[in-house]
């Protein structure tokens, strides 16, 4: 109960929160760095996987792809990238290793939404006359969006997560909180930076299930 | 004279490094496997009564698999440090973290493979006078094992990439190697470390496809294998 309650103390603190390594300016960078990193991710992997699904071709490149994230770590990309001249350039490395981890969950969930739409309702589709452009806006997009928000949430989740071990290479970010309190040996401020950086996970994740349900085309169609 | 200015010129792939720093490159492995290993083995454990006590009825199932997914979202690096006040800089702590994420992919895993025994089978089974635990031992674990096995390899390949970070504490063991690298921009330890950090996840996943093969082979013959990915997408390392 002590270190929570010295953490909650450090959280409390206004000075903690001011400066250039105060929780404010951290929050920011994680917020910018994460929300670049997931709209390239989003610009990236969603034409294809769209595209590859529309025509139906192309799946075992999508799970192989899923795979391979799977096993690569994110701390060694991010120190592969800090000790090349890639370590010069502001934010790139870490919305590179970003980007690299949010567009699997992104291109696999897309692909296998758009091949898990019923074979029978796009042939009905196209027997009404729909032309390929139609069958995909009208038909294809709508019944795979479950699917693709759920990438889309599994996907920015990760990142705010992932940027978090940006701290662990010196890149900017909530993380650096974390890791100023261990360097420190500064307990309750580790407990603190670890319940923001979970915090905002959930945060993240509750406004991604609350935007999945507002936009969900099925939800429109009933109450146009 | 490639041989020993390439530790000096700082170059990417260093013969010299492999050589005289082989001690250590071994101790590091050692290291993240044995972490890995008792992660899983742990997850496994303490998963397998979770699936079975959410299969039991819906009132155990919500709060299982929400807790467990809610486990999920936490990042990984303020998972170590939300548990350093329990354990303290130790080994403990890695891997219990671990033990925690890998629960996610587990128990969706076992519960997706125990509920996909077939009715008939069960029912074969209890007409023949199985009891309970004879039926859950000899009928519905060795029918969930594929989808047990499946759920093992992602945990397993995930925690390997997951075990680096826990050198934030000093026990993250290839993870070490490339933390103790960085302050001096040490290109061949931080590519070396990496490189063997996704062979291990390769090898320890196609090791664990081989023990799938080797226990189940009956599922050669009728159908290949379908993997049961439940969790999604891979963990934030």
């Amino acid at each position: 109960m002590g270190v929570l309650g010295e953490a909650w103390t450090w959280l409390t603190t206004g000075a903690n929160w001011s400066g250039e390594s105060g929780v404010a300016h951290r929050l920011g960078e994680h917020l910018y760095v994460s929300g670049v990193a997931l709209a390239l991710s989003c610009v990236i992997a969603l034409p294809i996987a769209l595209f590859l699904g529309h025509i139906g071709k192309g799946g075992a490149l999508a799970v192989n792809i899923s795979n391979v994230g799977r096993a690569v770590p994110v701390f060694a990309v991010l120190a592969l990238f800090m000790v090349s001249p890639l370590r010069n350039s502001g934010y790139v490395p870490t919305i590179i290793a970003l980007v690299l981890f949010a567009v699997p969950p992104l291109l696999t969930n897309a692909h296998v939404g758009m091949t898990e739409v019923d074979r029978s309702v796009t042939e009905a589709a196209r027997g009404m006359g729909m032309s390929g452009g139609q069958l995909f806006v009208r038909v294809e997009l709508p019944l795979a969006y479950p699917m693709i928000m759920t990438g889309l949430r599994s996907a920015a989740v990760q990142v705010v997560a992932t940027a978090t071990i940006a701290a662990m290479v010196g890149q900017g970010g909530l993380g650096r909180i974390i890791t100023a309190g261990f360097n420190t040996y500064n307990t309750p401020q580790v407990v603190a930076g670890a319940l923001l950086v979970a915090v905002l996970a959930l945060l993240v994740e509750t406004v991604l299930v609350a935007l999945d349900r507002m936009l969900s085309p099925l939800r429109r169609r009933r109450t146009a | 004279m490639a041989g020993q200015n390439c530790l000096v010129t700082n170059d990417w792939i260093c013969g010299e490094y492999l050589r005289s720093r082989s001690q250590e490159l071994t101790d590091a492995t050692v290291q993240h496997i044995w972490i890995t290993a008792v992660s899983v083995a742990i997850g496994v454990a303490v998963a397998f009564p979770l699936a079975l006590l959410a299969r039991r009825s819906r009132r155990f199932a919500g709060p299982v698999l929400g807790l467990t997914t809610v486990l999920y979202t936490v990042p990984s690096l303020a998972m170590f440090s939300l548990l350093l006040p329990l354990f303290g800089l130790s080994a403990a702590l890695v891997v219990t973290g671990l033990v925690l994420y890998s629960l996610t992919i587990l128990v969706r895993n076992i519960l997706a493979g125990l509920e996909a025994v077939p009715l008939e089978a069960k029912e074969a089974a209890r007409g023949m006078g199985y009891g309970p635990a004879r039926l859950l031992w000899e009928v519905e674990l060795p029918l969930a094992l594929p989808a047990l096995m499946a759920g093992i390899r992602i945990a397993t390949v995930s925690t390997v990439a997951l075990t680096t970070i826990g050198s934030i504490v000093g026990r993250g063991g290839l993870g070490n190697l490339i933390d103790d690298a960085l302050p001096s921009f040490f290109k061949a330890q931080v590519l070396a470390a990496s490189v063997l950090c996704v062979l291990l996840a390769v090898v320890a996943d196609l090791l664990l496809l081989g023990v799938q093969r080797l226990l189940t082979p009956w599922t050669r013959i009728s159908r290949t294998r379908d993997a049961v990915d439940t969790a999604g997408a891979a963990k934030a390392v």
